[in-house]
């Protein structure tokens, strides 16, 4: 009988290998393409152990830094500006939200959590955005539509202050003459540090990723383009070398960039932040998880 | 002088008459709400006001005349919509696709955390925790690459390494819309399931260790403990979270069925969803008026759907309810 429960977890750890084998390794086939030569990528296909290793994808991407420096710094700009407005808006709604003697706080509670049951749709948020606020080809068309702040946020921090911030502290900071406002910033944000970590990466790597409002909103300012939005226009751009199409427009195109190659390695120069970040914020992300995806 | 006032302030709300200790109340936390009134605002532009705006499916609209210029046409949207393949094709998929990605995910979500739960070395219980997520942190784009460095059909892995030595024929992926459910349910799945399984690992967690540990004295096998202790008590959470991405049937996730099968024509029949078939009325073929139909449609029965699932929960397990 232990023997049969030590096998039990002699699989488990089987599986959980096999499991985590599989989650890293298309990645693997992702770095190992960008750095295989053209040609062998051309005659046998994208493969994981590099045949003949050549680093000219990522020669080709450093003689043309420019665009990918460029969209670089938009990635990083959209996704600062985003995060810390996101915070502040998630911070200053879930704070007040959470006062127990606020006026107006069911109606208010309400006014945020509806926004989880309805929403307006793709349509008329573009709508709005483009019409009425015109940010169309601008950077905030990257920052503004959809992504600053979610009420399930508000919600969790909210909770949050609500649990972690007790009532006697705030009671004596009020004798103390503090402001609200200052209690806010002096007291109760200190407290609670690891949601406000928790919300930051999350909204975080919610602008890193984003590429949808690049799609709908910078239809000609290509140079406000973040680097997820270049490897979108990139796959559409090669989509006409891709497989059936014309292999003569194909032909010709590849002998000037290692096209192959080079999506390949810009990819790779998307994704390596994310992977060297991660294991330092992984705590945060795997709390994040539990505290969203229980109440979720 | 300004401590009195804050300490009266504090006392007013307990003692003096209701009207007056709004009043006070509203003053007291005046700063606040004006800290506040950007969240609310965005709120009102970003999500309010698209609220309002479904009234544009029953308009003729058109960006020159605007909003409240355009003209009314009653159901023409609708029954235009309709009049289009698509519209069927689009219903079936998103509903299709989203009960398979419930279901399926869900049990791999258990099975995995359950597993995980199993793993004795706490080192390794760490390291298979932070490697399950990392497809959770790759935006779909990215994902798109992924699949496409497989599914290629001059360049893929599949077809040139594996295909290819097993001497089968090469076969062109993007250009086979029954190949894509199977692969799209994959890719779902390799890119959900570690965040799944967390957060039913952190419910497992939870439990009560005695319980296992009066187990083991009574000589139960681990098969036992999971069959007999586990699953009972994961069930109200597995049965909450099923409910709750029921009541999210009608939207799909935008990446997935667009970037990953690289909005390829030849494979709409299997990967039109109500959120593509949006983003393609709209944005290539400016059709507002059926763009703004299906919107309407998803908005609309997304909130019956969530509300119905809602008072389900509430019937189930009053504690998880939304609301």
């Amino acid at each position: 009988m232990a023997g049969n429960n030590k096998v039990f977890r002699r699989v488990a750890n089987v599986i959980m290998v096999i499991l985590c084998a599989m989650a890293v390794i298309p990645f693997i086939l992702l770095i190992s393409s960008s750095i295989t030569s053209e040609q062998v990528i051309s005659q046998s296909g994208y493969s994981f152990i590099p045949r003949q290793i050549d680093f000219s994808a990522y020669k080709y991407i450093w003689l043309a830094r420019k665009g990918i420096v460029r969209a670089y710094g938009m990635t990083i700009l959209v996704t600062s500006v985003g995060t810390v407005c996101s915070v502040f808006l998630t911070t200053t709604l879930g704070y007040l939200l959470s006062r127990k003697d606020l006026v107006g706080r069911s109606f208010l509670s309400f006014f945020v959590f509806f926004t989880m049951l309805f929403s307006g749709g793709m349509v008329p948020s573009y709508i709005v955005w483009s019409q009425i606020f015109k940010v169309t080809n601008t950077v905030w068309g990257l920052i503004l539509p959809n992504l600053m702040l979610s009420a399930f946020n508000v919600i969790l921090m909210r909770t949050y202050f609500t649990m972690n911030v007790p009532d006697e502290i705030l009671e004596a900071a009020e004798m103390d003459s503090c402001g609200q406002a200052g209690i806010l910033f002096r007291i109760a944000l200190p407290l609670c540090k690891p949601m406000l970590a928790t919300v930051g990466l999350f909204s975080a790597l919610t602008y890193w990723n984003d590429w949808i409002n690049g799609l709908y909103y910078l239809t000609r300012a290509k140079e406000l383009q973040t680097i997820q939005n270049v490897l979108n226009s990139m796959s559409n751009n090669v989509q006409f070398l891709k497989d059936n199409a014309s292999v003569s427009i194909g032909l010709e195109f590849s002998q000037h960039i290692p096209t192959l190659g080079v999506r390949m390695a810009i990819a790779v120069i998307a994704v390596i932040p994310i992977l060297v970040i991660y294991p330092f914020f992984q705590q945060f992300f795997v709390k994040g998880i539990v505290i969203g995806g229980v109440k979720g | 002088m300004k401590t009195n006032q804050s300490t009266a302030l504090y006392s007013a709300v307990i003692t003096s008459d209701p009207r007056k200790s709004r009043i006070k109340r509203l003053r007291k936390y005046r700063s606040l709400y004006i800290l506040a009134i950007p969240a609310i605002v965005y709120l009102i532009v970003n999500n309010y006001f698209p609220m309002a705006g479904l009234i544009l499916a029953f308009k003729n609209y058109s960006y020159s005349k605007g909003i409240f210029g355009s003209k009314w046409c009653g159901l023409k949207n609708f029954t235009y919509l309709f009049g289009s393949k698509w519209a069927g094709i689009m219903f079936r998929n998103t509903i299709l696709y989203n009960l398979v990605f419930i279901f399926l995910g869900t049990l791999i979500a258990v099975v995995v955390a359950i597993l995980l739960s199993e793993v004795r070395s706490a080192r390794a219980q760490k390291a298979y925790q932070v490697i399950i997520l990392i497809p959770y942190l790759m935006s779909t784009v990215l994902i798109g690459y992924l699949v496409f460095a497989f599914f290629s059909s001059d360049n893929g892995f599949i077809n040139n390494s594996i295909l290819k030595p097993l001497g089968f024929d090469p076969v062109k992926w993007y250009m086979k819309p029954n190949a894509w459910p199977g692969i799209l349910i994959f890719v779902q799945m390799w890119r959900s399931f570690g965040f799944q399984s967390i957060v039913f690992f952190a419910t497992i967690l939870g439990f009560d260790k005695t319980l296992y540990e009066s187990a083991v004295m009574d000589g139960a096998t681990t098969w036992q403990q999971i069959t007999k202790i586990t699953l009972p008590l994961l069930k109200p959470t597995i049965i909450i979270l099923i409910i709750m991405s029921i009541g999210r049937m009608f939207s799909t996730d935008f990446g997935l069925f667009y970037q990953v099968p690289q909005n390829t024509g030849m494979l709409y029949e299997a990967t039109t969803t109500i959120d593509t078939f949006v983003y393609r009325t709209l944005m290539e073929d400016h059709d507002v008026g059926r763009a703004l139909a299906a919107g309407f449609l998803q908005s609309v029965l997304g909130f019956f759907v969530i509300m119905i699932a809602n008072t389900i929960v509430r019937k189930v397990e009053p504690d998880s309810a939304l609301f």
